[in-house]
């Protein structure tokens, strides 16, 4: 279970006011679950998610994840920890100049696994995870960017986390690259019982994978509901802003006369 | 043609000179600016563990050394050299302001270096638990080798033309040989025959970092 209590996240600005990324925030994500977090740019979702794993420690409040309260740990307790809390992004993450296998090997690495047969063949099986074995001597560039995703999947999981936090893992990808992502999400889940917390600004993508949804806006979560309630017929949002991240769907004024001809 | 014949043994020993001056400089300045690179990158305001204060200081020395003229520089740390290499004539004497001069020159490259590599990977590795140290050996400089081949290069090649004017301390050298031939004797011809020879010395130190920076970097 992920527990936020009261998590304030604020950024010091040299001669400004402080901004509030994240403002009273309490939320209980369920073992196993997948939360999802919508919301505009700006509206606190990459921080929030950042202060499960305390890549951005709260200004105020309490992170506790598999039992374990982070915000009292000291800096070498809180990188143990992290090994419990897999974490992909929209850019991929990946290190350049080292092989997929060689990615996937340094989360073992950095989780202390000194032999070096035991980190490769835990990556290979990682990479089985994704259906990517064939790439595993391959570089980064070579790959498409939903390989580079699975591959960071990959990454996330050789340590068999507890937790999966993704931020806007899709965003860069196409419709139908996005959907064989989500499905490997969505077997990680089902399959290996990690929780996943996905931030995203696509309602299809909650509707997709999300158990459950947290709207957030300025800072503050606004709104939570099962994400099954988004196929029903009868259900609407109570606040502005998840009826319209509902709704989706983008209209652009682009000055045209009725004639169709630029104005 | 003669006159170059007959001075061949000089032009040797000045080549040989070079070649000691560069190849004990530029592994020293590797050496030493590369940690003092990281450290700008690591500790800048910003970065991952930021020291404003002492940064500014570091940072401050590295620019003072570095808008050092190199001859005035060569004059200031004679004392300096004299403690180091219990002379201030000759090669070894010479080596000592090209090491001081290349050291904080190529540990700005390097911090240029890591900087422009992007905090992707390096934000990944902090969510995964990576020490300061694993990220700097594991991410940072495997995904900066690259473009530190190329400072290493670029250092290799800004040297060797300093190392010219070590003639001054008597630290020889071909750009030093070239000075006195050229410049002093109005011997043009011997003078072209040692500037071609550093011209062909900077192609080749050139043509292979190059190379290996391009046999290395596995972005394409
Ligand atoms: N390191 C930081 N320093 C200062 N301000 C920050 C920092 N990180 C985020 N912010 C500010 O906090 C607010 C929330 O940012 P955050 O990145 O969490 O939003 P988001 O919902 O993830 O947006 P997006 O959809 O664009 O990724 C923004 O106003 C942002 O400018
Ligand atoms: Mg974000």
């Amino acid at each position: 279970m992920i527990s936020l209590r009261n998590v304030t996240t604020a950024f010091a600005a040299r001669g400004k006011d402080p901004v509030i990324a994240v403002e009273d925030v309490s939320l209980e994500i369920p073992q196993g679950s997948i939360q999802g977090i919508i919301g505009f740019s700006g509206a606190g979702k990459s921080t929030l998610l950042r202060n499960i794993n305390l890549l951005e420690r709260p200004t105020v409040g309490e992170v506790e994840v598999a039992g374990i309260e982070l915000t009292s740990l000291d800096d070498e307790e809180l990188r143990q920890a992290r090994h419990q809390i897999g974490m992909i992004f929209q850019g991929f993450n990946l290190v350049n100049n080292l092989t997929v296998l060689q990615n996937v090997e340094l989360s073992l690495k950095f989780a202390g696994e000194r032999n070096r047969s035991v980190r490769q063949v835990r990556a290979a099986e990682a990479l089985e995870i994704v259906d990517i074995t064939e790439k595993a001597t391959s570089y980064p560039a070579q790959l498409s960017g939903g390989q580079k995703q699975r591959v960071a999947i990959a990454r996330a999981l050789a340590t068999r986390p507890e937790v999966l936090l993704c931020d806007e893992p899709t965003s860069a990808l196409d419709p139908f690259t996005t959907a064989t992502v989500l499905q490997y999400l969505a077997d990680v889940n089902r399959d290996l019982g990690i929780t996943v917390v996905i931030v995203t600004h696509e309602m299809e993508v909650i509707k997709a994978l999300a158990d459950d949804v947290a709207v957030m806006e300025g800072g503050r979560l606004v709104e939570k509901f099962p994400s099954a309630d988004l196929h029903r017929e009868d259900f609407t949002p109570e606040t502005s802003i998840g009826r319209y991240l509902m709704s989706e769907g983008i209209s652009v004024d682009r000055g045209l006369s009725a004639a169709g001809g630029a104005r | 043609m003669e006159r170059v014949v007959e001075l061949l043994p000089e032009l040797t020993e000045a080549m040989l000179q070079t070649f000691a001056m560069i190849g004990v400089a530029i592994p020293l300045a590797v050496l030493l600016g590369t940690p003092v690179g990281i450290w700008l990158f690591i500790h800048a305001p910003g970065g991952i563990a930021p020291l404003p204060k002492t940064h500014a200081v570091v940072s401050g020395i590295v620019n003072t050394i570095r808008s050092f003229p190199f001859l005035i520089l060569l004059i200031a740390i004679i004392p300096f050299t004299r403690l180091l290499v219990g002379t201030t004539v000759g090669t070894a004497a010479a080596i000592v302001p090209l090491t001081i001069n290349a050291i904080p020159y190529f540990a700005r490259l390097v911090e240029q270096n890591i900087t422009q590599l992007g905090t992707g990977a390096v934000e990944a590795s902090r969510a995964m638990g990576a020490t300061r140290g694993q990220i700097i050996r594991n991410v940072l400089l495997v995904d900066a080798k690259p473009a530190i081949i190329g400072s290493i290069t670029i250092t290799t090649v800004s040297f060797i033309s300093y190392s010219a004017m070590v003639g001054l301390v008597g630290g020889g050298g071909i750009g030093d040989f070239a000075i006195r031939y050229g410049y002093y004797r109005y011997e043009t011809d011997v003078m072209l025959v040692a500037i071609v020879l550093m011209v062909l010395l900077v192609t080749l130190v050139q043509w292979s970092g190059t190379r290996v920076a391009r046999l290395t970097d596995k972005r394409v």
